[in-house]
Parts: C-alpha cells; structure tokens; sequence
C-alpha cells in the first residue's frame, strides 16, 4: 500500500474515532431540539420535526440570571488563582529556598481533601457570616479550592525558563517586579493560560458548593441544570437543551484557548 | 554566581552572603504567602471546625440533642464496615478511569498531531466532553447511551445483534469508570498532545535517516520524553477524579461496589444528617488521603517534585 | 515555621468552631423596604410546580406589592438545601415545598408555622375540602404543619390491547399472584410483563417494595418500636418482588424508577406497572403513543384489602420567615378551589393538581377530561389507611415511609442492600439481616 493510501486510511480511521468518541455531545445537542415524547423513543430519531420547547422552558426559567452568576464566579475565580498563584509558583521554583519547599506539599495536600468534608462546616461558618448566597464568597471559595493546581502547573511551566534568561536580566539590574512581570510572565503567558482555562472550567461546571452555598440571588448555571430533573416526568429534551446553552461559553473559551492550551502546556518547545 | 542557594552549600556563609540568603527567602516567604494565608483560611479553618464537629453529637433533626461525646463518632465511622468498601472502590474507580483516559488520551494525542485535514476542528469536538457539565454528562450516559429501552450503546448493540447490556444493574463499576474515562480523556490527551508537540524534531528526523520504523521511534524517543507529561496527567487526573461523585450518585447510587469516599461522606452528612458522625468520616477520609498522597508522591513522583534543582 | 503556622490555625479554627456552633441566625434575603416583598419558593421540579410556576404572575398581578420568586431543585437536592436551612434557622426561605415525610417530624421540631389558624378560619378555603388521608399525614398533634398541592396514591396500570391480545383480564382489585401469573403470560423478548422500580432509594425502590412487604404481612416496626425487617414475610415479600422481576420484569431494573418505567410504557416496552397514580395522567396525555390502551386497577394486594401508598407534596412555611402574612396567603392562594380551576382555564383540565381536594372531582370539566384515571384515583386515595396499611398496628402514621427523621438514611441504605440482592450480588439473608440491624439502631432511639 502506498505511503498516501496509508495516510488516507489511518486519517479516516481517526475522523471515524474522534465522531464516535463525540457521539454523545451530538446527540445531546440533536435532543435538546425534540419534543420530550421523541427525545425519549425508542427508535432513535435523526430526521424529526425540530421545536424550540427546550430553549424556551430554559430560557423562561431565567437562565440569563444563572449564566451571569457563573460568569462572575469563574471569570473572578480564575482572578484570584492567577494572581495568587503566580508570585506563589514564582517562590517554589526561580526564587526557590529550601524552608518554602514544604510548602508545595502543603499546597498538595489540600487538594485532597474531599470537598463533602468540609461542605457542611463551611456551610455553617458561612451561615453565621451571613455570607452565604452571595457571588462573591462563592467565587472565593472556588479559588481556594483551584489554587493548589494552579499553583502546580504554573510551577512546572516557570521551571522550564532558561536561567540565563532571568540572570542576564538581574544582572542588568531588574528589580523583583520587572523580573517576574517583564521578562517572566511573556514566556510562560500560554501556561497561565492553560492553568486559568482549568480553573474556568471546573469553576463554571461546579455543582455541590454552588447548591449548598446559594439560594437565590447567587444561583449559578450547574444547581440551575439540575432544577429540570423531574422525577415525575420525562426531562431529557429540556436538560439537553439547557446543557447546551450552558457549555457554549466554556467550549467558546476551550476554541479560542485551544491553541494556546496545546502551547501552554508544552513549555519544553522553548527549549 | 546566582543568589539562589544549592540545597547545600558548603562554603562558609560569609557576612554579605548570609545577608542575600536572608532577603531571599523573606522575598520567597513574602511571594508566597497571599496563597498560604488564602488557603489556611478557607481550607484549614473549615478543616479544624470538621474535628471539632467530629466530637460532638449532633444530628441535624435532632437540634436539641447536642453534647460532647469524644471520640465516639469516631468509633462508629470506623466500625460500620463501611470505610473499606469506599476506599476499594476508590481505587479501583479511580485508576481504572485515571489508566484508561490516558491510554485513550495518547491515542488521541498520536492520531492527532500528525497532519489530519480539519485537526483544529477534530481537537475542539474531542475537548467538549471535559467541558460538559459533570452531572449532565452522567445524566446523559444514562438516558441517552445506556437506557436499556432508549440508549444509543444497546440500539447499536441491536443492531449487531449482540444481547442488551443492563449497565447499572450488571456492570456498575463499568458503568461509572467509562463515563469518567469519556470525560478525562481530552484532559490527558491536551497534556500529551503538549507533550508529543514538545518533541525535538531534529531528534525524529535523525531516528527516520538511522531507519527506525514508526512503533521503535515511539518506544523509544517518544514515550520517555513524554514521561514528564504523563506523570502530570496521571497526578491532576487523579486529585480530579479522585473526588468526583456524580456518576456514581446518578448511574448505582453506590451499589455494586461504587460507593467512594466521595459519595459516602455525601451520605453520611446530607442524607444520615448526623453531622457529628459525617464530620467524623470525613476526618478519617482526610488523613487518609494525605499518607496516600505523601507516599504515592515521594515515590512514584520523585521526578515531578523533584524538577527544579538548578 | 511550620508549626507557628499550625498554631496560628488551631487559634482561628477554635475561634471559628465556636462562631459555627453558635445558634445565632442569620437575616434572610428577603427586602422589605417601602412595602415590596419578595417571598422565596424553594420547589421541586414536577408537573404541578411548573404550572404554578407559569401562573405566579396572576398572583402578582392580584398583589403588586409581592413577587414570588421560585427557586427549582432536583428532589435530592432540595431535600439537603432545605433541610440545612430549616434546620440550622439560616431563613433563606420563605416558603418551602416538603413531602408528606418531612411535615409531621418538622412540625414537631417547631421549625414550621401552624397553619391550621389562618387556613380554617377562611370558609372560602374550606379545610375539609382536603382529603382526609392527605390531610392527616401532614398533621401533627391537630396542627396542619403543611398543605398539599399534589397527592398521589399507588395504582396498577395495563395496556389493555396487550391483555387482550393474550387473553389475559385484570380484576379492579387483583392480588399479586394474579398479576404476577399475567405478566408472565404477555412476557416477550421485546416487551416485558411489568414494569417495577429497581433504583435504589427509599423513595425509589422501597415506595412499592414497602407496600408489597405490608400485603404479605411484614412492616418495618412493630408497636412497640422493634425492627421487623428479618421475618418470613419480609422474605417472602422481598423475593417474591425479585422473582417477579426476573422472569418478567424489564432488564436492568437498578436504573429504573417512575420516568424509565413510564418510557417504557408509552414506547410499548412494558405491558404493566405498578407506580403513583399521577403516571395515568401522562399515560392519556395527548402526546402518549398508548393514549386511550390502558387500564387501571387498585394495587395488587395479599393479605390486606388495599396496598396503595399514599404522598403529597405540600407548602409549608419556614418558622424563620420575615413575610408570614404574605407567605400565609400565596399558599392559600396556591391550594384553594380557585386556583385549582385557574389551573383548568388556564393550563388545562388534565393538568389540575391531583389528589389534594375532594371538590376537584366533582368540577365537571375535570371530570369530562380526566374521565379515564380520576375515579380510580379518588377511590384508590379514599380508601388507603396510613395509619395502619399493613396486617398489623405500628407506632407512626405513614404507608411507604416510616415518619422518623433516620428513615431517610435506613431506607436509602437498606434500598441499596437490597438491589445488590436484585443483581444477584448477595443474597437474601444477606440484605435483609444488614437491613434489620440498621433499622433496629434507628428504632432504638424512639423507644420509650
């Protein structure tokens, strides 16, 4: 077989791979236009009469407020991660000492700890700070549970600028801040990137704290997903509507980031 | 000379160099402290209120019984034969789903980084399911994919006239472990693609003139140098994973051997509503977690941590 | 340095413990400046709340000082938001929707308003109107804690062409041998003879599975408190219920529950079920491919004359609100006999609430439009005795729940046991004795 006819079938092989692997999101996209009764038939149905019942019901429930509440929690979320995790991950890998080094083992370990332990206590504290449904708060704690990853990935990307770099530059005399925000931050802009995209990500997508930690006013879009399942009544055309309404944003973010996801994360081509 | 200091420095500290170790590390100390103190605040306190909920009776609906009880909610975490069973299934949902996304992931990885026509668009429409909420994704695999009357996996099955699968009833843990792997698999496959596009080409180039076939080339460049990457898709996937619950709260409801820590301590504290006892489990959970963590990372992850020594 | 560090957190930790403990509660979100009140309805996502959802807005309109802002939540959800809140006074809410399990233990607790005041004092209202099983769940020592907008028993409905067809008729009043010998009989590989839930959950799995033991003679405790889940009739009725799945149940019954069943159903995959009786609605719903095929039936029984559960979904007013007055009136409004017929006009007579008032069966419209499953619905409600469903007396009153606050935990666990029975993972000694210890430690507590 030539080389070309090689390449032809292995690409197929690939579209072929890649289509199956996102059949589901397809068919939750293709759903979320089906009238309820079609959505759950037996025989799968491609060609139907599209309706726009699910956008409606999704939108008449008020799902602008929700995006808007998601916005600010994980656009302010992935804030906080950046700008406390760039100076942290700065001290655990240029400017590193030995008596900072336990520190990233810190920072590990609180990764770890399930969020169901902490939940209810939280919840209580909150409680009595009179802080719960609010944005704000929300947005915090979904940076303190994101900052020891981010804190991680951009340690290992600043591990990857030369030193010569960062010594010609102290040696012409830079002082701190120049050394971290005019020479540093450039070379690394697609790690940070990638880390803030997680952060985005997860923050966007987080259902426990945002259920327990809000009611109203701070409701974000995840408890507003949930909200149409019904258990007495089929729901699948609604929720696959409103679940497509609800990843646009992130998958926007995931297109316009994807490149620089793919660069961000190989740091080493600097090399 | 750099002002960073070797880990061990032999020379005898001279005044002025006594002096410049000093400001570094308070200039370390002061870059990392807004994230040490954020942290401690909102992940430590919330911890230390834990312990003291775990040595107090209190259960929810019972508001006007509270009293110290010691480490009695500790027995009972630890009696109930129900701490083992979650951490098996744990580890085995764990690393199933944390092997299976990266064996899929570099797959995914290899196949896309050679020059496919329309790659851009193949690699957005491989991310979007990371990008699916985690509960609507689970919710999905259950009506859409594995409905015995509605799904998509038994239609095709039909189709091939090959028998129904009853997924949650029979295979629970299968269930769980393919929806988890489904949605991690573009994660590793972003960190290896990273990885495979960080690859010196010249090294390539110079393993095609010496005639190493395709699968030798991978072997034996390309694996190792993506070990790096690996180790970090298999650290963060399992920190993510390790936590997840709703495949196993919408698929099993912890039947068949899939009830995590995660989902149990989400029953014991919101469906046992004894907070005293919850709290206590979660205690246990934690400490837990950190040995695992502690020894898994001095050992299998010596390389990531210790990257950095300049 | 580390350790500096830790003392520094047990300090503020300590600190922190004692603000948690703290009973002080906090303001709701509720403003009330310059007479505009905004009430929060925290709900579950079901066919009744919907439409009351849809018709706030003739509420508003009648009262332009006051906005009803519903906050929907899956049902497990809700359960754990509410319950947080109820229980620890955070006042987040004004008014909340709580099952007929929640009200007479919440009642108790205080953490709820009386109602019975300001609902009886109104004729207009008319209290009695409520039907009287309904209306006892929700009551505890005389007080109405909570008011039902939806109540539901339990039916067996059958696709008549399917019977038919096979020869097969099914009395009003069948017993389980019957229905399970006719299930076995229409059996194919295609479309199973019955449809039971499998999913494990005291409100999934053990709603019929509760009623099934008590017509074979079992309950969950006896008069005086002793869990009674590893007896014969237990088993009898536990395995009677697998048997039934296996040889003619539908596959893969651990995710099944009432949506799956009624997917099912409609697609012509099952030819019997055995579920709420609000399923009938949906199943003469215009969109529903079996629409005007079936029949309907009292739940199979055994040893007793009737095996029916009994639920409702009620309104209930959070002790901790800062509106009660207005509160008071929307859940007057939204359970009175006018805005069942707003309902009518408005939506649809097939959507009317069912099983709250005894007048909506009578209103002719409702009766045109529900002629297939309202009768059997109001004499299947009429007819349950939640204060004694099964053979014997028990100390609670309740058919397929028992009315303490640990059941929710007891239930659930003892659900999941037995689906691992269900999937042939354990055995029947197995599960039930597990079951019984977990019920014993729970039935320990309210003893004497």
């Amino acid at each position: 077989m030539t080389r070309s006819a090689k390449n032809t079938l292995i690409n197929i092989g690939t579209w072929l791979l890649v289509l199956i692997f996102f059949f589901p999101v397809f068919w939750m996209f293709v759903n979320g236009f089906k009238p309820e009764a079609i959505a759950s038939s037996v025989h799968p149905k491609v060609i139907f009469h599209p309706v726009m019942t699910g956008y409606h019901l999704a939108m008449d429930r008020g799902m602008p407020d929700y995006l808007r509440n998601s916005i600010i929690a994980a656009t302010s979320a992935t804030v906080i991660t950046v700008v406390l995790g760039i100076p942290a991950a700065y001290a655990l890998s240029i400017r590193k000492v030995r008596s900072v080094e336990n520190s990233l083992s810190f920072f590990i370990s609180t990764r770890f700890m399930p969020l169901a332990a902490v939940v209810l206590p939280l919840y209580m504290i909150l409680k009595n700070l009179d802080l719960l449904d609010n944005i704000w708060m929300l947005a915090i704690v979904y940076g303190a549970v994101n900052l020891p990853v981010t804190v991680w990935m951009l340690r290992s990307f600043f591990l990857e600028v030369p030193l010569e770099i960062i010594e010609a530059a102290r040696v012409d005399g830079a002082g701190l801040f120049r050394e971290i925000v005019r020479i540093v931050l450039p070379l690394v802009l697609p790690g940070i990137a990638a880390a803030a995209l997680i952060t985005f990500i997860f923050s966007w997508n987080e259902y426990f704290l945002a259920t327990l930690l809000t009611s109203s006013e701070a409701r974000t879009t995840p408890p507003f997903l949930g909200s149409f399942v019904d258990g007495r009544g089929q729901f699948l055309a609604v929720l696959s509507a409103a679940a497509t309404i609800a990843a646009l944003p992130v998958i926007a973010a995931g297109w316009i980031a994807q490149k620089q996801l793919v660069r961000g994360l190989s740091m080493g081509a600097i090399k | 000379m750099t002002t960073t200091t070797a880990p061990r420095a032999v020379a005898p500290p001279s005044e002025g160099r006594k002096q410049a170790q000093r400001k570094n590390t308070w200039i370390s100390r002061g870059l990392l402290s807004p994230a040490v103190i954020f942290l401690i605040l909102l992940t430590q306190i919330p911890f230390v209120v834990t312990i003291g909920f775990s040595t107090i009776r209190w259960n929810l609906l019972y508001p006007l019984q509270r009293g110290f009880t010691g480490i009695d909610n500790y027995k009972a975490a630890l009696s109930s034969g129900d701490l083992w069973p979650a951490i098996v299934a744990t580890v085995l949902i764990t690393a199933f789903a944390v092997v299976f996304s990266l064996l899929f992931g570099l797959l995914f990885a290899v196949l896309l980084d050679r020059n496919l026509p329309g790659r851009a668009i193949a690699r957005t429409l491989m991310i979007t399911p990371f990008l699916i909420m985690p509960a609507a994704a689970s919710l999905i695999w259950k009506y859409s994919m594995f409905d015995t009357n509605i799904g998509m996996v038994n239609w095709a099955l039909q189709l091939l006239h090959l028998p129904i699968v009853s997924w949650s009833t029979e295979h629970p843990m299968a269930s769980v472990v393919i929806v988890l792997t489904w949605q991690f698999t573009p994660f590793m496959m972003l960190i290896l693609l990273a990885g495979l596009q960080g690859q010196s080409r010249e090294v390539l180039e110079a393993a095609q003139v010496d005639g190493a076939g395709a699968w030798r080339t991978f072997t034996w460049i390309t694996l190792p140098h993506l070990r790096m990457y690996i180790e970090i898709g298999v650290l963060l996937g399992s920190v993510i994973i390790i936590q997840v619950f709703d495949p196993v709260a919408i698929l099993t409801k912890g039947t068949g051997g899939t009830k995590t820590l995660a989902y149990l301590l989400y029953e014991r504290a919101f469906i046992g509503l004894n907070i005293g006892e919850a709290a206590a489990y979660g205690v246990v959970t934690v400490v837990l977690t950190i040995i695992v963590a502690t020894v898994a990372l001095k050992t299998l992850f010596k390389v990531f941590m210790a990257g950095g020594e300049r | 340095m580390l350790w500096k560090r830790q003392a520094l957190t047990a300090g503020v930790g300590v600190l922190a413990f004692g603000m948690a403990l703290s009973a002080c509660s906090s303001g709701s979100s509720g403003s009330s400046g310059g007479g505009q009140v905004t009430l929060n309805l925290a709900t579950v996502n079901n066919g009744q709340m919907k439409d009351m959802e849809s018709l706030k807005s003739e509420y508003e309109k009648a009262h332009p000082n006051v906005k009803v802002n519903f906050q929907v939540m899956e049902e497990g959800d809700l359960r754990s938001a509410v319950t947080a809140d109820v229980a620890s006074k955070a006042g987040q809410y004004d008014i909340v929707t709580i099952g007929a399990y929640e009200t007479p233990q919440w009642g108790a607790n205080g953490w709820l308003v009386d109602l019975t005041p300001a609902l009886s004092k109104d004729s207009a209202y008319d209290i009695n109107d409520l039907l009287p099983p309904v209306r006892d769940v929700n009551t505890y020592n005389g007080k109405l804690f909570a008011v039902p907008f939806y109540g539901e028993s339990s039916i067996l409905m059958y696709n008549k062409e399917v019977m038919d067809k096979a020869g097969v008729t099914i009395p009003e009043n069948p017993t389980w041998q019957e229905i399970a010998d006719a299930a076995k009989k229409v059996n194919t590989k295609d479309m199973s003879g019955i449809c039971m839930r499998g999913k494990p959950g005291w409100g999934d799995l053990f709603a019929p599975l509760t009623t099934v033991v008590q017509t074979f003679g079992g309950n969950w405790y006896d008069n005086s408190w002793n869990a009674t889940v590893n007896t014969p009739e237990w088993k009898d009725a536990v395995t009677f219920y697998k048997t039934l799945l296996d040889t003619s149940g539908e596959k893969d019954p651990v995710s099944y529950s009432f949506n799956e069943c009624l997917t099912a159903l409609k697609e012509g995959k099952a030819a019997m079920w055995a579920d709420a009786s609000v399923a009938a609605s949906m199943l003469e719903a215009n969109d529903s491919p079996v629409k005007g095929k079936m029949g309907y039936a009292h739940m199979p029984v055994n040893k007793t004359k009737e095996s029916g559960w009994l639920w409702s979904w009620n309104l209930a007013i959070p002790a901790t609100t800062k509106h009660q007055a207005e509160a008071t009136d929307f859940v007057k409004w939204a359970t009175s006999k006018d805005y069942i017929k707003l309902v009518g006009t408005k939506i649809g007579w097939s959507n009317v609430p069912p099983g709250s008032r005894t007048s909506t069966y009578s209103i002719p419209e409702y009766k045109t439009a529900a002629a297939a499953y309202a009768p059997i619905t109001l004499s299947v409600m009429s007819s349950v005795n939640p204060k004694q469903p099964g053979v014997n007396a028990q100390p609670y009153v309740g058919i397929q729940y028992v009315s303490i606050p640990e059941f929710q935990d007891v239930g659930n666990q003892c659900a999941q046991l037995v689906a691992d029975y269900l999937a042939n993972r354990s055995s029947v000694d197995d599960a039930l004795g597990k079951c019984q210890d977990l019920a014993q430690k729970a039935g320990d507590a309210h003893k004497g």
